[in-house]
C-alpha cells in the first residue's frame, strides 16, 4: 500500500474562485454581503425595505439565487435597482463561479453596495464562501427562538442577524431574549437587528450599520 | 443536501492527484470532518460511493475521521468541547473564545494498492 497525501479542503476550488470575487469587489469599493436564511423570513421584503430606504443615497445591485423562477429578480428590478438572477435548478446554495458569472452581467464601478440574496436553505449556503464581506443571516420570529441553536454553523459564520418579522411577536411562540441568547452562545461577535418591513421598525438602525461599512470600504 | 456536491468535489480532488490508469488502485479516502462543518458523514459517504459506481474509483472505500468541535477562552483559559456548537465559553461565560477545532472539511489522504506492471 502507499499512501498519496493530500491535504486539501473539500471545497478549495470554491475558495479560491470566492477569492477572486473578494479581490474584484475590493478593487471596485464594492461592499458585498451573502444574505442567507430558511426559505419564507423575509429576505426579499427587506431587500425591497434597504433598497427604498438607500434609494438616491447608495448605489446597490442585487444577485438573486433561487431554485426556480425570477420572481424575486421581477420584484426587485420594479424599484429600479440593477438585479442578476441566478437560477440553480435545484441546486441547493450558491457556489463562488454562479456569482462570479453573473458578475460579468454587473458594472460593478458603479455599485457600491451588492447584495448576494442566497437560496434560502439554513444548511448548504454556510459551507459556501461567495466572496463576501460579510454573511448577515435573517431568523424571523415565526420560526420561533431555537434556529440559531438548530443551525450553529450558519450563526456562527454569519456578522450579522437580523431578526424579522418582530411585528408578529405577539402572535408567535417566540420569546425574542431567548433567540438573541441562543444566537450569541453560538456566536458571541453578532451584531443584531429587529426588524419589521410591514411597520418599518428597526430598519433606520440596518441601514445606518450598511451606511458605516461604506466608508469601511473607501467610497463616500 | 449538499453533500453530493462536496462528493463531486472530493472526486475531483482523486482526479487530479491520480492518473487515470492508476485510478482503479486506490482503495480509500481519508477526510477530516468537523463536527460543526455542516456535513453528515453518512450522505458524504452514500454520494461518493454513487458518483464512483462502475468507475474506476468504484473500489474506494471512504474514511471519515469526526474532528470535535472545541474552543479555547482567551479570558479564562479553559479549553472545552462540546457537541451543540456553542462558542461561548462554559466555565466563565465569556464571549472572547477561539474555536481550536470542529470546522474543518478537507481530503487528508489516499491509499493505493501498489501498481504492478503486467509483464510484456
Amino acid at each position: 500500500m502507499s499512501i498519496i497525501t493530500i491535504e486539501r479542503k473539500v471545497l478549495q476550488k470554491n475558495d479560491e474562485v470566492a477569492r477572486r470575487n473578494r479581490a474584484l469587489f475590493f478593487s471596485h469599493g464594492t461592499f458585498a454581503i451573502n444574505l442567507v436564511s430558511s426559505p419564507g423570513s423575509g429576505k426579499t421584503s427587506i431587500l425591497e425595505r434597504t433598497l427604498q430606504q438607500l434609494k438616491g443615497e447608495l448605489k446597490v445591485a442585487v444577485i438573486e439565487g433561487d431554485i426556480q423562477t425570477d420572481l424575486d429578480a421581477r420584484r426587485i428590478a420594479s424599484l429600479g435597482a440593477p438585479v442578476v438572477q441566478i437560477v440553480t435548478n435545484g441546486s441547493c446554495h450558491l457556489e463562488a463561479k454562479l456569482v462570479e458569472d453573473a458578475l460579468s452581467n454587473l458594472d460593478l464601478a458603479q455599485v457600491q453596495l451588492l447584495i448576494i440574496e442566497n437560496v434560502g436553505n439554513l444548511v448548504c449556503p454556510a459551507n459556501y464562501d461567495l466572496g463576501e464581506a460579510v454573511k448577515v443571516v435573517v431568523a424571523s420570529t415565526t420560526e420561533g427562538d431555537d434556529k440559531p441553536l438548530k443551525y450553529p454553523a450558519m450563526f456562527r459564520n454569519a456578522t450579522v442577524l437580523m431578526i424579522n418579522k418582530i411585528d408578529l411577536l405577539p402572535y408567535v411562540d417566540c420569546n425574542l431574549e431567548q433567540l438573541k441568547k441562543n444566537a450569541l452562545s453560538i456566536n458571541p461577535g453578532l451584531t443584531i437587528f429587529e426588524t419589521s418591513c410591514v411597520t418599518k421598525e428597526g430598519l433606520e438602525g440596518w441601514c445606518a450599520w450598511l451606511r458605516s461599512k461604506m466608508i469601511f470600504v473607501g467610497r463616500s | 443536501m449538499h453533500e453530493l456536491a462536496l462528493a463531486q468535489n472530493i472526486v475531483e480532488t482523486i482526479h487530479r492527484a491520480v492518473p487515470p490508469e492508476t485510478r482503479k488502485n486506490v482503495r480509500v479516502v481519508r477526510l477530516q470532518v468537523g463536527a460543526m462543518a455542516g456535513v453528515v458523514p453518512d450522505s458524504l459517504e452514500f454520494s461518493f460511493n454513487a458518483l464512483v459506481a462502475k468507475t474506476p474509483l468504484s473500489r474506494v472505500r471512504m474514511e471519515i475521521e469526526s474532528i470535535p468541535f472545541v474552543v479555547e477562552c482567551e479570558a479564562c483559559g479553559q479549553i472545552s468541547g462540546n457537541d451543540a456548537g456553542i462558542s461561548r465559553c462554559l466555565e466563565c461565560g465569556s464571549g472572547k473564545t477561539r474555536i481550536r477545532s470542529g470546522t474543518e472539511l478537507q481530503v487528508v489522504n489516499l491509499e493505493l494498492e501498489d501498481f504492478q506492471e503486467e509483464a510484456v
